[in-house]
Formats: C-alpha cells, structure tokens, sequence
C-alpha cells in the first residue's frame, strides 16, 4: 500500500488542475493538423502520379479543406498559448531535439503552400464564383500569380508529399516525446498518427468525390490504412503491455479504465473495424452509403486525439 | 562547478518554511509555489513508514523541458541551473508536460516559471531562499564537483536517494534517507 498527501502545493488551487494543462485545443489541432497532412499528400502524390484527371477530387476539390483545416488548426493553437505575443520567439530558432520547434517550421511553409495549392485550382474548383466575381480578368496581377503557380505546381506537388509527411508523424511524435507521460512515451505514436491522418484525409476525399471510380480507388486506401492502423495499435498496447510499471498502468487506462469505452467503442470499434467492414463490403458490391464509412473515420480519428491527449495526461512517473 | 540540493528527509519536519520562504523571496504569485511538501506514508497498518520531504525542480543533467523547448526558453546555465528565460517564453506547455517531477507552472503573466535555486542569490553568494530558513537545517546546498563541499561529502558518507531516477534524467536534489 501506498498512500500520498500533499501537505502543501500540489493541493492548492492552479497548481494541481494546471498539470493537466493541455486540452480540446492541442486535440482538435492534432486531428485538424493530420487530416491536412493527408488531404494534401493524396493531391500531391496522384499529381505527380499523373492522376489529375482521373482523380480531381483528391488533386482539386478536396484540398480546399486543407487551409481551412490548417488555419483553424493555427487559431486553436495561438489560443492555447499563454504567452501569445511571443509565439514569434518559434521562429528566432530551430531547435533540433523539440518536435514542436520542427512543428512550426513545417506549419510555416506546408500551411502558405496549402493555399496556393487551392489558388492554382481555384478557377477549376469555383468555376461559378470566377464567372461572377471575374478576379482573374479584373486583377491581372492574379491571373499572372496564377499561371506562375500552374507552371510550377510540379514543384509545390514534390515538396508537399515529403513535408506532408513530416507534419503527419510529428503531430504524434509531439506527444511521444515527453517522457514524463508514458502513455505517450512510445515511438509508434509517430507512425500511428500518420496513418491515421492519412486515413481521415482519405475518408475526406470519399466525402467529397463524385465519381464511383474515385470513391473505390480511395475506399480501398482508405481499408488498408485502417488495417495498417489497427496493426499498430496492437503493436502499441503490445508494448505497454509488456512495458514497466507506469506503462502498464497507462496501458490500464485505454483497456480497463476511464477511458476504455471511449477508446475501444468508439475510436476502435466505431471508427477503425465498422468502417473498414463497411468498405468492404462496398467493394464487394453492395450498396453502402460512403458517407457512413467516411464520417466515422474522421469522427474515430477525432475522438482518437481526445482520447489520447486527455489520457496521457492522467499517466506519470510514480515515487 | 554543479551545484546540488541534498535534503536530510530524517530531520525534516514538514513545517514550509521552505515553501513560505520561496513564495517571499521569488515573489510567486498568490495560490502558486515553486517548492511544496510531501508526506508520504509507505507499508501497512502497524509497521507505518512516514517520510517528508520539500520538492522542487531537480536541475537535470538531462533535463526533458529544456530538450522539449521550442524556442530556448528553457537553457540550462553555469552550474547546471535550469532557468526560463520570461520573455522567450510562448507559454506551450511542452515543457510542463515533461517533467516527471510537475516542478513547472503557468504563470499568470503566460510564462513558464519555476525554481530557479534562488540563481540571483547565488550570484550574491547567498544560500537559496528556503535552504537558509530551514529551521531544522535539513536542507544543505553546494558544489558537487568540489569533493571536499558540504553536499559532497554528506552524499559520499550518506544513503541517498533521487526522485523517479529511471525517468533517465540525472536529477540533482538528492534526499538523505
């Protein structure tokens, strides 16, 4: 048995409740932040691919969710801060061993290139705002810009597929690299994180597609990335499992604790092993609805970050 | 030069002064401290073991924060202090969500802020706030590269201990058991 009090400082008042300082902001950013990365790395690799055509909404309508998501993603973060008018100070340095410090460098060049992205296409994309706002004829200066863009898209499209990645596993690899928590200290949250925001930046391109052809080419992406990411939360319980004290005791959290239900029912269950049945089967040839899969795949891979940022939070070293 | 913090848990009483002392001298911000007390109570009913002692930021060799710091806010200085420079400070919370030991706050200015082993006393030659209060004179502070200091030779002749040493971050507060 053993029993702790505080007999002073953990038990006043901001002191205990602030340990647990990271919240809805860092989750919905972790989520926003991986399902741009997806969305952009899918347009960027069937670009290069030379599936423009054959895939527009994965190169074109759906990457317009990647700037919005991005900066809602920033917004979420700036508010988190609490020293906001020195967020500047991230970009006086990069510091090499800080996953945050890569985070923001990565941010501040995939966020600008996600909008040009989106203004290369814009005139394909919104072909019906174009024909009544007339920007492009009305302001030469943008048709110049983006001619310059479309000449060079080739380029934007081979920096995205490696910085997309980067902005991916960092979104996990910011939480595993804090050793104080072990529920987030393990190097498959890197991966993990990955795959799952590849697999909601698929799901969002299903969402949106229009064509069958496009919806099963990312149905089945959209499978085996749920296969790959059941594989790896497996391998991550696995090593908790057969980890030191605090991780099984992290590891109680996800599989016998507070936050089984919300972990197994509705991240695993509901939006890993459900959805991939249900694309199954619409590959096989049944009708099924995609937008079932879809949203809860994104609905899963939001509750995932919920679960995990909150979680890790409750694990700690013991003495 | 690396200082240390030993503290005799055999002769502390709990009675934060230490805490008291910190709060005054560092000017810590009403319902925050940077140094705090545990009791803690080990074994089962008769055969009951009580230990306290006063905690703070251990000054790592390997110190998480400052490998967790996006913009150098956290560095570590001569002597090995671990200090937060205020205005590099973006108020993220990295480094408050790596120390095994909760040794950091939220400032209510934004900043991250913490024991600084009382480093503008130091450089006055005075002892930290709270190892001079103490009124049991259970805390002692030094240099560990000396061997002949205080702190040197109490660890050479004394079982000590650390706190949460497999957390691999070389602390340097060590408690005397």
């Amino acid at each position: 048995m053993q029993e702790e009090l505080f007999t002073s400082g953990r038990n006043i008042p901001h002191i205990d409740p602030s340990l647990q300082i990271w919240h809805w902001p860092i989750s919905t950013y972790l989520f926003l932040g991986g399902l741009a990365a997806g969305i952009l790395f899918f347009a960027a690799l069937f670009y290069v691919l030379g599936k423009e055509k054959q895939y527009p909404t994965a190169v074109k309508l759906a990457t317009v969710i990647s700037p919005i998501a991005l900066s809602l993603g920033l917004i979420a973060l700036l508010y988190d801060l609490t020293h906001k008018f020195y967020a500047w100070q991230l970009y006086t340095t990069f510091r090499i061993e800080s996953p945050m410090s890569w985070g923001a460098w990565v941010l501040l060049i995939v966020t600008p290139l996600s909008f040009l992205w989106v203004f290369s296409y814009y005139s394909e994309i919104f072909p019906k705002w174009e024909n009544k706002l007339q920007l492009l004829t009305k302001f030469k200066f943008l048709k110049t810009f983006e001619l310059f863009l479309i000449k060079n898209r080739k380029y934007m499209a081979y920096a995205l597929i490696p910085l997309t990645l980067v902005l991916g596993v960092y979104t996990g690899i910011l939480l595993s690299a804090f050793n104080a928590r072990p529920l987030w200290n393990n190097a498959i949250l890197g991966p993990l994180f990955l795959v799952s925001g590849l697999s909601t930046g698929a799901a969002a391109i299903i969402l949106l597609s229009k064509t069958t052809a496009e919806k099963h080419m990312f149905g089945k992406i959209d499978l085996v990335l749920i296969i790959v990411e059941l594989a790896l939360i497996v391998h991550m319980l696995m090593g908790m499992y057969a980890g030191s004290q605090v991780q099984l005791e992290a590891m109680q959290l996800l599989v016998n604790g507070e936050f089984t239900l919300m972990f197994f029912g509705f991240v695993v269950i509901l939006g890993l092993i459900v959805p991939a049945i249900l694309e199954l089967i619409e590959l096989i040839g049944y009708k099924v609805p995609v937008i079932v899969p879809a949203l809860l795949v994104l609905l899963g891979g939001l509750i995932f970050r919920f679960v995990m940022v909150e979680a890790g939070q409750l694990t700690r070293f013991l003495y | 030069m690396r200082y240390a913090m030993v503290i005799d848990t055999l002769k502390c009483v709990g009675c934060s002064d230490c805490v008291v002392a910190c709060q005054t001298e560092n000017d810590v911000p009403h319902g925050y401290c940077r140094d705090w007390i545990t009791e803690t109570v080990d074994g089962s009913y008769p055969n009951l073991d009580l230990e306290l002692k006063s905690e703070r930021c251990n000054h790592c060799d390997n110190a998480p924060c400052v490998r967790c710091c996006p913009t150098g806010a956290s560095h570590i200085v001569d002597g090995g202090i671990v200090l937060v420079t205020e205005n590099e400070c973006i108020g993220c919370g990295a480094c408050i969500e790596s120390c095994p030991y909760d040794a950091r706050y939220q400032h209510p200015d934004g900043y991250v802020d913490k024991c600084t082993f009382c480093h503008h006393r130091l450089e006055k030659g005075q002892l930290p706030a709270c190892v001079s209060v103490c009124p049991t004179k259970c805390m002692y502070f030094g240099d560990l590269d000396n061997p002949n200091s205080e702190v040197s030779q109490l660890l050479k002749n004394r079982k000590h201990k650390t706190l949460a040493p497999e957390a691999g971050t070389n602390p340097h507060v060590f408690y005397l058991i």
